[in-house]
């Protein structure tokens, strides 16, 4: 054996098997994703940019309830709450500091009515720190603008949750 | 005569001179260009990545991109670091790459000085080389750079032994130093047939000379950041960088003169004949970088101790071995070549 070992590396036989593989390879179709221009599939659950979403009449669903606020590990949301002229309790107030969220899904997964969600946008990366501290406005902007994609998707996840 | 003088005197023949430099300059920044690329490309073919296609049509431009961005960096000089020759140290790698370009004929008559020594030329430019590397190692005043240069001038010295032993036997059929003769000489059979196994040696020898995967110690970014360069930066780091790849595509063409052939077809009817001798020379020059591009692809790096045991106990008996094989075979079948 070991004679035939010495002559196996004689005769670079490991290294013309390897030639021979990287050779097949080299002509493989290429697994590479051009980003910018092609990209993957997202899942359903995919957990991205956060949206505040209405009912189909154009009311906010949330209902101060501050319960993403209790859950949220990062701390990242703050609301603050008041009564509307018609009795109902809205907020007034729904920061999320996208720099410290840590994209978990806890407060989607602990919204009761729906309201906050994570949507399938991923690609909101700014200029400066400042434009990441989301306020209510922008994101229910963001639920106007993805309603049709986040509602779609939710519906696809329900019969798991 | 005061050194103005001189130079107006001389005006004509300082520009004629000026003007061969980039003659020998312009191809081989192209081809280095060309080559790191190259590099790259089949690289990632084999990883089934596509490689750089962003910058340029099919990021041809990438290479130069990347050459750009270095030369508006600015030049980090460490505290510690020799200044002088810490400077010096690139330079000397850059133009001693350049300069050994100068003998290696791409077709008959068409290389720049024809020179009766050209094989022992750029053996002697080659090992030069090794200068640039240590000295750079040693100027850092850094632990890792300076290993990388230890390391380096070890693997360097070992294996041009075996180098020199190939490119006897090389010799000794052809009966000249001269590189235009050498190519010649092999008009009826290219050397790689007849020496084969010494071309394997050399084709290997080359890689560890060069500092090429699988022998890429000096520069072995697990252990030693980047060998020599730690400390390099914008452009005296791509002096080094290029004078590298200069010094690969020199192999390249040191390989095709000495075994494939130079710039002569394969077979000396019509339509391979037709060609001009310099395509040919590049189609092979191209054939020998792509296998050093596969090997890197394809070789895991070797330990230090493996590397040396190989140029040491496995190269250098072989190659003096076949010295005096092939001197016996050439004196007992009166094969010897008439010294030209």
């Amino acid at each position: 054996m070991k004679i035939l070992n010495k002559l196996k590396a004689f005769f670079l036989t490991d290294f013309i098997g390897a030639y021979i593989l990287a050779q097949k390879y080299f002509f493989r179709k290429k697994s590479t994703l051009n980003y910018p221009y092609e990209k993957g599939k997202l899942s359903p659950r995919f957990r991205g940019e956060h949206a505040l979403r209405r009912y189909p009449s154009g009311e906010e669903r949330c209902i101060g309830c501050k319960l993403c606020e209790a859950v949220c590990p990062a701390q990242a949301i703050t609301i603050e709450t008041e009564p509307r002229d018609d009795g109902t309790r809205r907020t007034t107030r729904y920061d999320i500091d996208m720099v410290k969220c840590i994209y978990c899904n806890l407060c989607e997964e602990s919204c009761p009515v729906d309201a906050i969600v994570q949507g399938p946008h991923f690609e909101f990366s700014t200029e400066t720190r400042e434009e990441l501290y989301y306020d209510k406005e922008k994101l229910l902007s963001n639920g106007d603008r993805w309603e049709s994609v986040l509602s779609a998707n939710l519906e696809q996840d329900a019969k798991y949750k | 005569m005061s050194a103005l003088t001189l130079i107006s005197d001389n005006i004509f023949d300082i520009f004629i001179i000026l003007m061969w430099s980039m003659v020998v300059f312009v191809p081989i920044l192209v081809g280095v260009i060309l080559a790191v690329y190259g590099d790259r490309k089949i690289w990632a073919a084999v990883q089934k990545r596509k490689g750089p296609n962003v910058v340029g049509p099919f990021g041809l431009f990438q290479v130069p991109a990347d050459g750009l961005k270095y030369i508006f960096k600015e030049i980090i000089i460490p505290d510690g670091a020799d200044k002088i020759l810490f400077i010096f140290a690139p330079i000397l790698t850059f133009s001693l790459a350049i300069a050994a370009w100068s003998v290696i004929p791409v077709q008959a008559g068409a290389v720049l000085s024809n020179i009766n020594v050209g094989i022992l030329y750029i053996f002697a430019i080659s090992s030069l080389g090794v200068y640039g590397i240590l000295i750079a190692g040693w100027s850092s005043n850094s632990k890792y750079p300076f290993f990388g240069a230890l390391r380096s001038a070890a693997q360097m010295v070992s294996y041009e032994v075996s180098i020199g032993f190939v490119i006897v036997t090389v010799l000794m059929c052809v009966g000249s130093l001269n590189l235009t003769d050498i190519v010649l000489a092999q008009k009826k059979i290219w050397f790689v047939i007849p020496l084969f196994p010494m071309f394997v040696v050399f084709f290997i020898s080359a890689l560890a000379e060069t500092n090429r995967p699988p022998f890429d110690l000096p520069e072995a970014e697990s252990e030693l950041v980047a060998g020599y360069q730690t400390e390099y930066s914008a452009i005296p780091f791509v002096l080094f960088f290029f004078g590298e790849y200069a010094n690969i595509l020199l192999m390249c063409s040191l390989t095709t003169i000495l075994f494939l052939g130079g710039w002569l077809p394969p077979l000396d009817i019509t339509p391979f004949n037709m060609i001009p001798g310099f395509i040919w020379f590049l189609l092979k020059l191209i054939f020998v970088f792509y296998m050093f591009a596969m090997v890197k692809a394809f070789v895991p790096r070797y330990r230090y101790d493996q590397l040396m045991r190989l140029g040491w106990k496995v190269f250098l008996p072989v190659s003096l071995a076949a010295v005096v094989l092939t001197s016996s075979i050439l004196f007992f079948f009166n094969l010897a070549p008439d010294l030209i």
